[in-house]
């Protein structure tokens, strides 16, 4: 799973994408674009 | 899913190959979770988007997993996901997203 490259699609009333963005990181994942979407 | 958003996914499927990829959630309900699983893996069921009849087959996890928890070092889901964890229904959008992933991821 480390060396996948990750996708993150947060949501503003779930896990905001930046949030989620630290957590990949903090295992050093890479990250190749994070957003955050709003359902509402 | 955003229309804008599965195109730029599209593409770095296209560019790097699905098989590197993998999606992280961080939806707050089930439904729309699963509907993202499902669209970054058989195509936008909607058929609204450019993922509308492509099945890439990405795995999609939920950052709630613990195929993604377990690796994330546990100060920083704490002060990061720890507080929504505690408000949402996590087994509903586990069960919801798993779901879609075991049906059609291919990686």
């Amino acid at each position: 799973m480390q060396d996948k490259k990750f996708i993150i699609l947060g949501d503003r009333d779930g896990v905001p994408g930046p949030a989620i963005e630290e957590c990949i990181k903090s295992f050093g994942g890479e990250v190749l674009f994070s957003t955050t979407e709003c359902f509402v | 899913m955003d229309l804008e958003n599965q195109a730029r996914i599209k593409e770095l499927a296209e560019k790097l190959g699905p098989e590197n990829l993998v999606v992280i959630l961080g939806g707050a309900e089930a439904e729309a979770s699963g509907l993202a699983a499902e669209t970054v893996s058989n195509g936008d069921p909607t058929f609204a988007g450019p993922l509308a009849g492509v099945s890439l087959g990405l795995p999609a996890y939920h950052i709630f997993e613990d195929a993604i928890k377990n690796l994330v070092d546990p100060q920083v889901y704490d002060d990061q996901v720890s507080m929504m964890e505690m408000v949402l229904d996590v087994d509903e959008i586990i069960k919801e997203v798993s779901t879609y992933r075991e049906q059609y991821a291919k990686f």
